[in-house]
């Protein structure tokens, strides 16, 4: 699905990340743990094809197409989303309208109809009921006025509407308490699918209780230090990064 | 908006229709020549065979417009001078030079029109005229191409109610009691350099009467067009609500893309007794000139409400998309007890457009209230001023404004600026004002992008957010084709 070769890219001229090496293929979910720092985000970000970093080694092959090549909104069509770190606000514009344009301008891409309001209002209802989000969050505007755990929710309610092959979960646990974590982790969880393919990346072990991943990486000095199964997980959360050279306060 | 979608081709009809059945003969007329003097404003009242106290009124209006200077100093506009001599002050459609199929228009407008989503539902409504009645929802339409009134829908429909809806020109003859009363009643011909020069040669525009008690059933709508190559159009609107009247009022403006630019000076002048309601909108979308800031048309209006009658209420709702230059500020003067003046206004200014806009708000009455919302985006090279004044006078007890003024900049090579003036002389008043300036946001626009949206619809949809105050004031037919207007206007100006 996805093949990220020798990966190299910076920002104003300094490298953050300094050869990655990754395969996730259909239905896998991959996690990616690693300290502040250690180019965890600068990676969702050059997947996602965001301005301001660039790429000087390396290649990126999705579904066989060159990742790099193609335009941030070309990614999306493609399959690939990016629930964010810090979702963004953008005021006067109501979440439902937000969502349908979005879905409808990958469906214009894909050369499939657009959805009338009927449908999607239909499809997003039923999507809402499953992340215990009201009807009110639907028309408020985009993130303006959302606590964290509702900016969370709504990321994993695009991703339930835009139905993804490929999801970068960035840092999703940041600023949730524990019951909104599960919440968005059962959201996330139901989106797992033999055909959708996920990479959480997170400092923290904890999310991984909930969305337990396939496969553990490691990411530390902008490489990929050690790769595993979920037990990798633990052994990072009783020993910290010590190991990869990290020295973090705890 | 109605108005401003009507393609070419509507229009054509209209004006073939009117041709075919030969209503009038002047339509086949003419062009003045060009240049301006006591002769011209003759001949343009000739035209209309106005009694003599219009003739005369033109003629002192033209005198003192000799004598004034145009106002170059204080509005943050620079452009050329203006040769008043070197146009047209006169101008009737010409059957013979309407274009034969839609192959001979301009290809960039009629795309313009497509992007819109050329509504047919409007068309059937200036085309077929009065047998479009009964169909919903209803809009009565005056159509000005060039400097005349070609048509004017459901006439009869309104007639019953005892509403006038009709060209001024026509108005003159029909009810010269009211026009004789009102015109220049709230702009007088004193005003100012361009609503002067508009009391001498204006040629036509919309009339509206509202008798006591009518709440009018439809929206009115006025399409102002300028075809003719070198001329100038000043249409004259006036507005009046009887006691306890409503009316909604929509005005649309579109021109073909031409290299020179060209001078347009209308007068709005609104009326409101006691407890009467006038809604003004405007869809304004002339042409803007090209990427270079060549052609485009020169905007000087002068636009005014006066709330004569106690509760009464003027609601200017603006969406200014188009012009080379704009110089606009629709006013209300809250001269009744408790009278409401609002002014909802988006102004968008792209490439080298300049848009100098914004309000008046005096407050003459006890307990008058005025609102202003202003949304003004640039982006190109555009510099975009917003200019308002407050003046609370020493009668007006209890008054209150709240001024709301955000601009958006887009790109690093435009301007945006705020020069509120607030006068206010009275203790008791209350009066707000907030400014923000923004940029759209890098994080934004990559946010809308990973979501599968083109930079150009996430810059579309990220701007109506920020306008969404002031469109949620038009009416509701028009609001999504302006919604629509705003994405196109933004075209290029990112990436």
């Amino acid at each position: 699905m996805i093949e990220i070769k020798n990966l190299h890219a910076s920002v104003d001229g300094k490298e953050i990340l300094k050869g990655i090496d990754l395969t996730i293929r259909p239905g896998e979910v991959h996690a990616i743990m690693g300290p502040n720092g250690s180019g965890k985000s600068t990676l969702s970000y050059v997947l996602a094809g965001r301005d301001g970093y660039e790429i000087t080694e390396g290649s990126v092959s999705f579904f066989g197409k060159d990742l790099l090549a193609m335009e941030p909104e070309e990614r999306a069509a493609a399959g690939l989303f990016l629930a964010f770190q810090y979702p963004v606000e953008i005021p006067g514009v109501a979440n439902t309208t937000f969502l349908k344009s979005a879905l409808n301008a990958i469906r214009k891409q894909r050369g499939e109809p657009e959805l009338d309001a009927m449908q999607f209002l239909k499809l997003v209802r039923e999507k809402t009921k499953a992340l215990s989000m009201t009807d009110e969050m639907l028309k408020r505007a985009v993130n303006v006025g959302f606590s964290g755990g509702e900016k969370k929710r709504n990321e994993t309610l695009q991703m339930a509407v835009l139905q993804p092959k490929f999801a970068i979960l960035d840092e999703t646990d940041s600023g949730l308490d524990i019951d909104a974590l599960k919440i968005v982790a059962e959201g996330v969880n139901a989106l797992r699918s033999p055909e959708r393919s996920m990479l959480v990346i997170t400092h923290y072990q904890r999310l991984l209780d909930y969305i337990v991943p396939d496969h553990v990486h490691v990411l530390a000095f902008g490489k990929i230090q050690r790769s595993g199964g979920k037990e990798l997980a633990l052994e990072l959360e009783k020993n910290g990064y010590a190991e990869f050279g990290v020295n973090e306060a705890a | 908006m109605a108005a401003t979608t009507e393609t070419v081709e509507q229009v054509r009809a209209v004006t073939e229709q009117k041709y075919k059945y030969g209503f009038t003969t002047d339509i086949e007329a003419d062009v003045a020549p060009k240049g301006l003097n006591e002769d011209i404003v003759r001949f343009i009242s000739a035209k209309k065979e106005e009694p003599e106290w219009l003739l005369e009124w033109r003629l002192k209006a033209f005198r003192v417009w000799q004598e004034m200077e145009e106002p170059r100093h204080w509005a943050k506009l620079s452009y050329p001078p203006i040769d008043y001599q070197d146009a047209h002050y006169y101008a009737a459609p010409k059957m013979k030079d309407r274009p034969k199929s839609l192959d001979e228009v301009d290809p960039e407008l009629l795309k313009t029109y497509e992007k819109l989503g050329i509504p047919l539902r409007e068309q059937e409504i200036l085309a077929g005229v009065e047998g479009s009645e009964g169909r919903s929802p209803a809009i009565a339409v005056d159509a000005v191409f060039d400097s005349v009134s070609v048509a004017t829908t459901f006439k009869a429909k309104l007639e019953e109610m005892g509403i006038i809806f009709c060209s001024i020109s026509e108005a003159v003859h029909k009810c010269p009691e009211l026009v004789q009363k009102y015109l220049g009643s709230v702009v007088p011909y004193t005003d100012n350099f361009y609503a002067t020069l508009n009391c001498a040669v204006f040629t036509d525009g919309s009339f509206v009467y509202i008798p006591k008690g009518v709440r009018c059933p439809m929206e009115l709508s006025t399409y102002f067009r300028i075809n003719q190559a070198n001329t100038g159009q000043f249409e004259r609107t006036l507005i009046i609500a009887d006691e306890g009247s409503y009316v909604s009022y929509l005005e649309g403006c579109t021109a073909p893309k031409r290299d020179e630019n060209q001078l347009h000076a209308a007068v709005v002048e609104l009326v409101a007794l006691d407890d009467a309601q006038i809604k003004y909108s405007t869809v304004q979308n002339w042409y803007p000139g090209n990427e270079e800031g060549v052609g485009g048309i020169y905007n000087f209006v002068t636009k005014r409400g006066a709330c004569r009658g106690r509760n009464s209420k003027i609601s200017w709702t603006q969406v200014e998309t188009g012009s080379a230059i704009t110089w606009k500020y629709p006013s209300c003067i809250l001269q009744g007890d408790n009278s409401v003046g609002e002014f909802y206004s988006v102004a968008i200014t792209n490439n080298f457009q300049q848009a100098d806009t914004g309000t008046k708000m005096i407050h003459i009455g006890k307990n008058t209230r005025s609102t202003i919302v202003s949304k003004g985006i640039s982006a190109g090279r555009a510099q975009q001023t917003y200019r308002g004044l407050v003046k609370i006078l020493p009668k007006a007890e209890g008054a209150r404004n709240h001024t709301q003024c955000d601009s958006l900049l887009i790109g690093d090579q435009c301007g945006a600026h705020t020069v509120p003036y607030i006068e206010n002389r009275n203790r008791t008043a209350r009066v707000e004002h907030e400014a923000t300036t923004a940029k759209i946001s890098e994080d934004q626009l990559f946010y809308c992008r990973q979501r599968g949206l083109s930079e150009e619809d996430a810059v579309s949809l990220i701007v109506n957010g920020f306008c969404k105050e002031v469109l949620k004031e038009l009416p509701m037919e028009f609001a999504v084709e302006a919604q629509k207007l705003v994405g196109i206007s933004l075209e290029g100006s990112v990436g």
